[in-house]
């Protein structure tokens, strides 16, 4: 192709002012794109997070007592009972919170009891390596089948384990058994959390996220506890088909408040758990959003700005373009002509764009704790404004390839 | 003459419709998407009692024991109780609140739909008349009522139309789990933007619907709920026996009507510290604070980071608009270098020029306003819609309709002055010989 730049290169000059604010336009976005892009990836990556449990086969009710009840889990075992002769549950159990449920009860424990008595002469379990601070969630028998956990060693809890007062067995996760027993067997180890009985690990699942996320490397320390639940307030696990959902919840609130009906059941926590997880993730969701449409706003206002400004330069250019056209050059140069002369604008402002991105990352990272943007963030940035900038000036360019000849005959 | 240079703007702006539209629209994005966003922060950072808040004071004082001390901590920021009544008895300000947020079982009267969950406020007496809580009918109770732990309840408006008919609430009974109250208040909507007095409860938390003596609310067992925060080894309290606990669960307020008095206040938390470590009671040298309303909400970040982001991004946004608005109207002016020449030949100064330049952006910039103010009026209506607890108040009001509409034209005559600089730098001579 002999498309000398020097041509391109001089009318860019002659229009320097508004070549330079076309790159700074695109700089700008170019910036402001790539950070956004980064947040929202980001953001989808927690919203994505795998809770480890069935989720679609599982809905949930909340149940109060009005009347204080010196023995709640009686009440709430014939509850289950009723709760289980609903057609097409397949598994009821009672539980005090659940993967992204939001109220979480964390404890601390240490592999072994030097470590405890070393963290409680510290008096924290930061920076005790044998020592972690995880979730408990406590459930009726059958809570490990119900969710649809998947047990990766050991045992499910037998009906012995279970207890209203000091626990003395316990079901951890895959994760938490590695920080705990870096490189062993945790299966059969005893947990040390302070109280005179240390808790056997019987059983091993291989992910169960936490009630209330936090940081990326502790979303999964949980622990399952045999615990009954005794307290007035409870939550019940429905497990059905996913179809089925919706008619079982509805039926489970008529069945409960036959059993007693005095209770309260606040018809927002009556919800199948992709519901609950989607309530979670709220405000991630809006964000993500918020984010994506400013980011396409960027884009179109950018398209915009370079649309425009090659159109005028077309028009203004008609009699140039006619001589072009008239001493030899073919449609084909002519189109090519603008597009590099886009692609010269385009690629100034990315390399500003670029350098403005990281600016820009490091500026939000000291001020609402981001992470660093990776750098393969802004060559994709490039790319597609690359792209959008070549897609702006195609209409205008082939307006131009379209000049006939003859037009540099006439006066303008 | 301005209206000679409305006309011939008008004419410029009718030559290229397409080149007009992309400029409006570019500026009406823009406009829309700051306005949205500034409207959600000006609402967020709003003082919610506007008479009194340099009045009004959140105090702290540090009861924890030696574990874990670091000086130059901030100390706790709520209250147990009895550093919260000693406080209230020693009636230091000219008024002073200790409260706590809980949660009731209300029981409709008989024959009404089922028992279902209120907010409730457990507050001594001067809550209603230091925050000015507006009463529909009746009053708030005594600082005697208080003592004597009356079984008396103010309730919301809402509440009260929804149980009896606002009009006849006062005087009814209230049957709050097993307990019976008589209502002796209704408030009137009252709703201050944050909800400043309890920000445990979430900045933006709705105003209670009951209104409970605090004495008569916690001898009761009536439920509590909120933040706590506890210390030693006690673990979490027993819920009746919440009184002794070595745990922070309430807040405390105290009006100081002057300088002095403030001063005298910031004294007196020290000397309590001092006293209460002599006492035994507390083990950290004192370390105590004093802010006032609006100072209190900024020291707890009651407008969270994530509409911070949204705000800067949406000034971002704004900035790339206006780039590329001072771009479009650059090549636009530049083009009219003939017409500009012959307008100067013709006897017309730099400065008329400039001024027929600049009302042609107006134009832009008011049609950019509207256009940004439909947007930001989509925009608003979109975040109320949000379940986000500020939603509900994402209004636009008469001040940021008019700042809309302001920041628009101004914007756009600020784009505009570089772009008609170098249009009227144009030499006459020189565009008239190339025609």
């Amino acid at each position: 192709m002999n498309l000398p730049l020097q041509p391109i290169l001089a009318s860019l000059r002659h229009h320097r002012l508004t070549t330079a604010l076309l790159m700074l336009q695109v700089a700008l976005t170019c910036a402001i794109v790539c950070n956004v892009a980064f947040m929202i990836v980001t953001r989808w990556g927690e919203v994505r997070i795998d809770s480890g449990i069935d989720e679609t086969s599982l809905s949930m009710l909340e149940s109060q007592g009005v009347k204080a009840d010196a023995t709640p889990w009686i009440h709430h075992a014939e509850d289950l009972t009723a709760l289980r002769g609903i057609p097409g549950v397949t598994a009821a159990v009672a539980v005090d919170t659940l993967p992204l449920g939001g109220s979480e009860s964390s404890t601390g424990a240490c592999a072994s009891s030097e470590a405890m008595e070393a963290a409680i002469k510290a008096n924290s379990i930061d920076g005790q390596s044998a020592c972690a601070e995880f979730a408990t969630l406590a459930g009726s028998p059958g809570e490990l089948a119900a969710l649809g956990l998947k047990l990766i060693a050991g045992r499910d809890f037998l009906p012995d384990d279970y207890k209203t007062g000091d626990i003395s067995a316990a079901i951890i996760s895959r994760e938490l058994a590695e920080r705990l027993y870096p490189g062993a067997q945790a299966l059969g180890k005893s947990l040390y959390n302070g109280s005179d009985t240390p808790v056997r690990i019987v059983g091993i699942v291989d992910t169960l996220l936490r009630p209330y996320l936090r940081d990326a490397g502790i979303n999964q320390f949980t622990m399952l506890w045999p615990q009954l639940p005794n307290d007035n307030s409870v939550t019940y696990l429905l497990r059905s088909a996913p179809r089925d959902s919706e008619r079982v919840l509805k039926a489970a609130v008529a069945v409960l408040n036959k059993v007693n009906p005095q209770r309260i059941i606040p018809a927002k926590r009556v919800r199948t758990y992709t519901q609950m997880r989607d309530s979670y993730f709220q405000r991630d969701t809006t964000m993500i959003g918020l984010l994506l449409a400013s980011a396409l706003g960027l884009f179109f206002v950018t398209a915009l700005g370079i649309a425009g400004l090659a159109n005028f330069w077309v028009q203004q250019r008609t009699r140039q373009i006619g001589i072009r056209r008239a001493i030899g050059a073919t449609r084909g140069d002519i189109l090519r002509y603008f597009q590099t002369e886009n692609f010269l604008i385009v690629s100034g402002g990315t390399v500003l764009g670029m350098l403005l991105a990281s600016a820009l990352n490091l500026l939000l990272m000291t001020h609402y704790e981001l992470p660093r943007l990776p750098l393969y963030y802004l060559p994709i940035g490039a790319l597609i404004l690359w792209g959008l900038g070549q897609l702006a000036v195609l209409g205008p360019a082939l307006r131009a390839a379209a000049v006939p000849p003859v037009v540099a005959t006439r006066s303008v | 003459m301005f209206g000679y240079y409305l006309d011939l703007a008008l004419r410029s702006l009718k030559r290229n419709k397409v080149l007009t539209a992309l400029m409006v629209l570019a500026i009406g994005l823009g406009i829309g998407a700051s306005m949205t966003m500034i409207t959600v922060l000006h609402v967020m950072t709003a003082d919610p009692l506007p008479d009194k808040s340099v009045r009004l004071f959140y105090p702290q004082i540090d009861p924890q024991d030696m574990e874990g001390y670091t000086p130059g901590r901030e100390p706790m920021d709520q209250f147990s109780w009895i550093d919260a009544m000693n406080l209230l008895h020693a009636r230091k300000g000219s008024h002073q609140v200790a409260t706590t947020g809980g949660r009731v079982t209300v029981r409709p009267p008989q024959g009404k739909s089922r028992a279902f969950f209120a907010d409730a406020r457990y507050t001594s007496s001067d809550f209603f008349s230091m925050f000015d809580v507006p009463f529909l009918y009746g009053s708030g109770w005594t600082a005697d009522d208080d003592d004597r732990q009356a079984r008396v309840a103010v309730i919301s408006r809402t509440l009260a139309d929804k149980l009896y008919g606002a009009d006849h609430a006062v005087g009814q009974a209230l049957r709050l789990g097993k307990d019976v109250f008589r209502v002796i208040g209704v408030v009137d909507h009252w709703d201050p933007v944050p909800h400043f007095y309890d920000l445990t409860q979430g900045s933006y938390h709705k105003t209670e619907d009951v209104f409970l003596p605090l004495e008569t609310a916690i001898a009761l067992g009536q439920g509590t709920s909120g933040n706590m925060n506890c210390w030693g080894h006690g673990g979490f309290p027993d819920p009746r026996n919440m009184k002794n606990a070595n745990c922070v669960w309430m807040q405390f307020w105290v009006q100081l009507d002057t300088p002095t008095q403030v001063q005298a206040y910031r004294e007196f938390l020290v000397h309590y510290s001092e006293q209460q470590k002599t006492l035994g009671r507390f083990q950290r040298p004192p370390n105590t604070r004093l802010h006032d309303l609006m100072g209190w909400l900024d020291y707890n970040h009651v407008v969270p980071g994530s509409v911070q982001l949204q705000a800067l991004l949406a000034l971002g946004f704004m900035l790339v608009c206006l780039v590329n608005t001072v771009a479009l109207l650059l090549v636009k002016f530049l083009r009219r270098s003939s017409e500009l020449g012959v307008r100067r030949a013709m006897g017309a100064s730099k400065q008329s020029i400039f001024a027929q330049l600049l009302t042609e952006a107006s134009l832009i910039g008011i049609a950019g306003g509207i256009a940004g103010l439909l947007l930001a009026f989509g925009g608003l209506w979109i975040v109320r819609h949000q379940p986000v607890e500020y939603a509900p108040y994402a209004h636009l009001d008469m001040a940021m309709l008019g700042a809309t509409l302001v920041l628009a034209l101004c914007a756009t005559v600020l784009a505009a002055m570089f772009p008609a600089w170098r249009a009227c730098r144009v030499q006459p001579a020189r565009v008239l010989k190339i025609q």
